[in-house]
């Protein structure tokens, strides 16, 4: 009960503040309007259309960001040479705040889906590089030790010791990564967008329509919300055997 | 010459030549000859960084030596001071993991139950104790049926009661699958309890080297002595029951 405490305090307020009349709907849109904006959205279809372009755009992003997190992280955890090369020009680019980026992407890239994807993949990309980087670098050497006794080959050793090794810290990665990607669509979509989530917000402030905005910010809530126990689930599945403290 | 490590045929399960290591200007030992036959345990006993652990990772190929040759025959398994299992496998894969053949395979619940272990086949390594989890370890090095096992410290990080459970099992198990045996320990006990013959280094590696050598000995007196080591507390009543103090040579 007492983790239900505080939500329904605020519920019970936020109802009370908008029925008492005080405060004006396109200030705060009751609980009612809000509900009420759900429906019809859900209804002319538009709930739908919003929410699977900003899901897509995270979906692509990210997959994007994992694909060349795991290409350059492998390189520059497994080999000095590549790191010397790589990670000082990568962490060049990671000191600069990444919405920065921002007038470049819209300039080089306009503002179709490209630019919001290239921006949700930057965002999602360094957690996942990071991690993977210590991942590989804090493997336990006598594990390693163990692998060469019993003749592995390099391959082998890869696939038997380093990756299964390395698997728990690239999913905190991925995670991290996951929710950067909803963070940087936002940013995204309010700069340039005809559809999303984030148009959903930007349109509620221009029209004045604080139901609206709501019925976005619930949506961001509930897809970074589900995304964060998809996550958490695989790492109990994949990497169920490690020995921490659960989180 | 550089080291050159063979496994061709051999009378002994071990034979080293004129082994040398050092590590920079740091002379680990120099002139190492040892043989161990087969079915032989040997102890190699001395004081911390005198080299004995360094030696068996040469024996093991985990590090090259400078100069000299190591021979052995067949298959060598490794056990080390902490279990080393690896976190992600249960008890009966990590034991199946240097299988290379259908038939190692089928040896796990045989070195299983060897070890004693057999109902833990389905445990994760964070589900065991510190003696069962190096239980699992020593399954794990002889599933591939060594003819050589090589155990560094393996019991230091056992409680008193677990280290001599632990070495009478291994005991047990080199007797029962007539592996040759490299045990290398600082503590007098253990090389008492698992040893046909003691080897002890003593003083500072880079005056002795292996050549210093200070003998093959017997008792526990005698093994303290070589050590350099006066037993300060007073002399107990001999133990009635020490198996594995016959030494020889």
């Amino acid at each position: 009960m007492g983790r239900f405490a505080v939500p329904l305090a605020l519920f019970a307020a936020w109802w009370a503040l908008t029925a008492s009349g005080r405060v004006k709907s396109y200030q705060l849109a009751s609980p009612y309007d809000v509900l009420r904006e759900v429906l019809d959205l859900a209804q002319s279809g538009l709930l739908w259309r919003d929410l699977g372009a900003s899901i897509e755009r995270v979906a692509l992003g990210f997959t994007i960001a994992l694909a060349f997190a795991l290409i350059l992280g492998s390189l520059v955890g497994g080999s000095r040479a590549a790191e010397r090369a790589l990670d000082p020009t990568l962490q060049g680019i990671r000191a600069v705040p990444s919405l920065a980026w921002v007038p470049l992407i819209l300039l080089w890239l306009g503002i179709g889906e490209t630019a919001k994807i290239t921006l949700v993949a930057i965002g999602a990309f360094f957690p996942i590089y990071v991690a993977l980087v210590s991942g590989i670098r804090g493997v336990d050497r006598k594990l390693v030790e163990v692998g060469t006794i019993f003749g592995l080959s390099r391959a082998a050793l890869i696939a038997r010791v380093l990756v299964p090794a390395t698997l728990p810290q690239l999913l905190v990665g991925a995670r991290i990564g996951l929710t950067q990607a909803w963070l940087f669509l936002v940013a995204a979509e309010l700069l340039a967008a005809s559809s999303g989530l984030g148009f959903l917000l930007t349109d509620g402030q221009q029209t004045s329509r604080t139901d609206e905005i709501f019925v976005a910010i619930l949506l961001f809530a509930i897809c970074g919300k589900l995304s964060e126990t998809l996550m958490r689930a695989l790492e109990k599945r994949l990497v169920g055997w490690t020995d921490t403290v659960p989180a | 010459m550089t080291s050159a490590r063979y496994t061709a045929g051999t009378e002994n399960a071990a034979r080293i030549r004129g082994l040398r290591k050092a590590y920079g200007a740091h002379l680990i030992f120099d002139g190492l000859d040892l043989d161990v036959a087969r079915g032989e345990r040997v102890a190699i006993l001395g004081a911390s960084g005198c080299g004995k652990s360094t030696l068996l990772r040469c024996v093991a190929g985990l590090e090259t030596a400078d100069e000299g040759t190591i021979a052995t025959s067949g298959e060598i398994g490794l056990i080390f001071q902490e279990p080393r299992l690896f976190p992600w496998l249960d008890v009966a894969r990590n034991v199946a993991f240097p299988a290379r053949s259908g038939a190692e395979r089928a040896r796990v619940p045989n070195v299983l139950a060897l070890v004693g272990l057999a109902h833990a086949a389905t445990r994760l390594p964070k589900e065991l104790s510190g003696g069962m989890a190096q239980r699992a370890a020593l399954a794990r090095a002889l599933v591939r049926d060594p003819a050589l096992l090589l155990l560094d410290e393996p019991f230091a990080a056992l409680d008193a009661l677990r280290r001599i459970e632990l070495r009478t099992a291994v005991r047990e198990i080199l007797e029962f699958t007539r592996a040759s045996a490299i045990l290398v320990t600082h503590d007098v006990d253990d090389a008492l309890a698992l040893a046909d013959r003691v080897i002890v280094l003593a003083g500072t590696p880079a005056e002795i080297g292996f050549s210093g050598l200070v003998g093959e000995t017997a008792s526990r007196a005698a093994i303290l002595e070589a050590l350099g080591v006066a037993e300060l507390r007073p002399r107990l009543p001999a133990r009635s029951s020490r198996h594995g103090a016959s030494c020889t040579s």
